[in-house]
């Protein structure tokens, strides 16, 4: 039949309309060609040059704005809200931090081959669960297995046991809370409350210098982008429709035979998976990873940007996760002490005043002139 | 029929994710649906009490019964929605519908339309019939599911049929009551059941509507079987099948609707002691 033989890159192309494609390739040019030529080639001297803090910043915003797409895939589309994606986040960052830390060598403040932390606790030997951490494929393919395979089993019980709406949320908030205090404690084995950091080398490079900066800020890009395309196409097949139609009707979805635990399954797993590459290019741009990563409030932040930018519009929360960074990057410094109840105010506004974020506006702004 | 319907390889797999295939309906001893002692309560009230009823493959039953009497409890118990507390409830010969879950008891064949219009608001008039429609329902097939041209016809005529062309391609939440309870006869057809189990299909239809729905029901018997629950005398009257009479969650009386509204104990029972 003609359709199966449709090549599935005309169905990924047919994904994305014209003005998408061409936004898409502009966001490219900028973040994959201009942003890290002006940070190598141009001289600090000039205007035009791009500083490692900008860079820096830029590549962490890209991160963030990862996990704002993975979190609209599975509260704007599936209406399950996790207030525990920091977790999947925080364990990309340590799956990658575990080979960034071996990475350092004997270059650590003891000189030893093991990590410092380790070398503090008196450990005499690397913990098994450390095995392989020195090889960047098996850190790769940790990234992706640690929080796939705890979101799946999390995701298998609760959505099983028919857990739903504000329980859920509830849970996926303990679930981060208990990782955070575990992480916490030496014993772990994860450098206790100082978590991983002066890390000294990526894959052998310096990981200050600037050729690395703009590297990982472009792959942080990149990921961004293809993280986009994933969740245009998802949501736009008809995997995306049942998932909609769970959202809006469960009971119904089950009647005419599809069995939304299957379905709910897969964007959650998916969903933490990306959360873990975010970590994973996070963690050598900013330098550190801690347990801090995993508190509820870094949580609920997430959810904050999806619901400024609006939720299930894909787009929506990356404008969200970059302004509400850009300007918590500047209140921080000014008025450090008033961050979260700004935070709160923020999000007590938006649901009252802009229940769709910023795309809703943009819409509703464009229907009022079109009439 | 949908692209996937061309490669049956998913109804022979062996048993996917959640799926376990179980034998096909076996309809031979005439017999497509069987309750016997059926009961269920509900914090000590019983909803159903003892309930035993036969529908025969191709027939068209209406149910009537007062408010409470059970008549929604009991599609609950048939769609695996809610579990009887005894009772047996098979489907042809061999499919025990109180060890199913929801989804499978949908694959088997039962389709259900609520008493409340339920289509999907958000999605177009279109997609609700193509969620609907017959396919391999698995997360991962439907992934990379892509609508074929038969699938588009099959779409195109039950849109025909339920007039609903027009707006197809409207969000069906903007559809009046009427329409909405079109679109959900709509999408069971999608579905190909063997059963059509329709609760007050014509609630809040116009006079012409109903009468239109009462025709497609008599079409369809015969190739499916309907069990249909109404409070609309003349519409059962059109449909002209068998009436079962339900009262505090168990048969009252059963027969042609003229020797059903003759029962005393019917009459009784409608118009209070």
């Amino acid at each position: 039949m003609f359709p199966m033989r449709t090549p599935f890159v005309i169905r990924f192309l047919s994904a994305l309309p014209r003005a998408g494609w061409i936004a898409m390739g502009l966001f490219a040019t900028l973040t994959l060609v201009i942003m890290p030529a002006l940070h190598l080639f141009v001289p600090p001297e000039s205007p035009f040059h791009v500083s490692a803090y900008v860079i820096t910043l830029g590549g962490k915003i890209l991160c963030y704005a990862i996990v704002a797409v993975a979190m609209d895939l599975i509260w704007g589309y599936a209406g399950i809200l996790s207030l525990g994606h920091g977790l999947f986040f925080a364990l990309g960052g340590y799956a990658f931090g575990m080979y960034l830390m071996r990475q350092i060598g004997r270059d650590g403040s003891y000189q030893s081959d093991l990590p410092d932390f380790m070398v503090f606790l008196d450990w005499k030997e690397l913990p098994w669960y450390w095995t392989g951490s020195d090889s960047f494929l098996w850190a790769a393919f940790l990234v992706l297995a640690l929080p796939g395979v705890v979101a799946f089993l999390f995701g298998w019980f609760a959505f099983r046991s028919r857990i739903k709406g504000v329980y859920f949320s509830i849970i996926t908030q303990a679930l981060t809370l208990a990782a955070m205090l575990l992480f916490f404690r030496n014993e772990t084995g994860f450098g206790g409350n100082n978590g991983f950091t002066d890390f000294k080398r990526i894959l052998g490079y310096d990981i200050t210098a600037p050729e690395t900066r703009a590297t990982l800020f472009a792959l942080s890009a990149l990921a961004l982008m293809l993280t986009l395309l994933l969740g245009r196409y998802l949501t736009t097949s008809k995997y995306g429709r049942v998932l909609a139609a769970i959202r809006d009707s469960e009971s119904r979805v089950m009647f005419i035979g599809y069995n939304p635990l299957h379905y709910k399954l897969f964007i959650w797993t998916l969903s933490a998976m990306l959360c873990g590459i975010a970590g994973a290019l996070y963690v050598p741009q900013v330098g550190i990873i801690n347990p801090g990563e995993m508190s509820p409030a870094n949580s609920i932040e997430i959810a904050i940007w999806v619901a400024v930018g609006g939720r299930g519009t894909l787009i929506g929360p990356v404008l969200g996760a970059g302004l509400v960074n850009l300007f918590k990057s500047y209140f921080t410094v000014a008025f450090p002490e008033y961050w979260l109840f700004f935070l709160g105010a923020l999000f007590v506004a938006v649901t009252l005043w802009l229940p769709e974020g910023l795309v809703g506006l943009w819409r509703r702004l464009k229907t009022r002139r079109a009439a | 029929m949908t692209v996937e319907a061309e490669n049956p390889a998913w109804e022979e797999q062996a048993p996917a994710i959640g799926h376990v295939r179980r034998p096909g309906l076996d309809v031979s001893h005439k017999v497509i649906l069987y309750l016997e002692d059926i009961s269920v309560s509900f914090d000590g009230f019983k909803a159903l009490n003892n309930l035993s009823l036969a529908i025969d493959a191709g027939e068209l039953r209406c149910i009537i019964g007062p408010n409470g009497a059970g008549k929604t409890t009991m599609m609950d118990v048939i769609t695996g929605k809610t579990r009887p507390d005894s009772g047996t409830c098979f489907f042809g010969q061999t499919l025990d519908l109180t060890r199913m879950t929801e989804p499978e008891i949908a694959h088997a064949g039962i389709g259900r339309k609520f008493q409340k219009p339920t289509v999907f608001e958000n999605h177009t008039v279109f997609e609700n019939l193509e969620l609907a429609m017959t396919a391999d329902k698995r997360a991962l097939r439907t992934l990379f599911a892509w609508l074929g041209q038969e699938g588009r016809d099959r779409i195109a005529d039950t849109l025909k049929l339920i007039r609903l062309d027009a707006d197809a391609d409207r969000p069906a939440g903007l559809l009046s009551h009427g329409q909405k309870q079109w679109l959900e006869i709509g999408m069971l057809l999608m579905q190909e059941p063997k059963l059509l189990l329709l609760d007050e299909p014509v609630a809040g239809m116009t006079d012409d509507e109903t009468e239109r729905t009462g025709e497609l029901f008599k079409s369809l018997a015969g190739k499916h079987s309907l069990v249909v629950v109404e409070h609309d005398m003349a519409f059962i009257e059109q449909l002209g099948g068998k009436v079962t009479v339900l009262h505090e969650g168990s048969v009252l009386a059963e027969g042609d609707l003229a020797t059903v509204q003759g029962d005393a104990r019917v009459v009784e029972v409608y118009l209070g002691r």
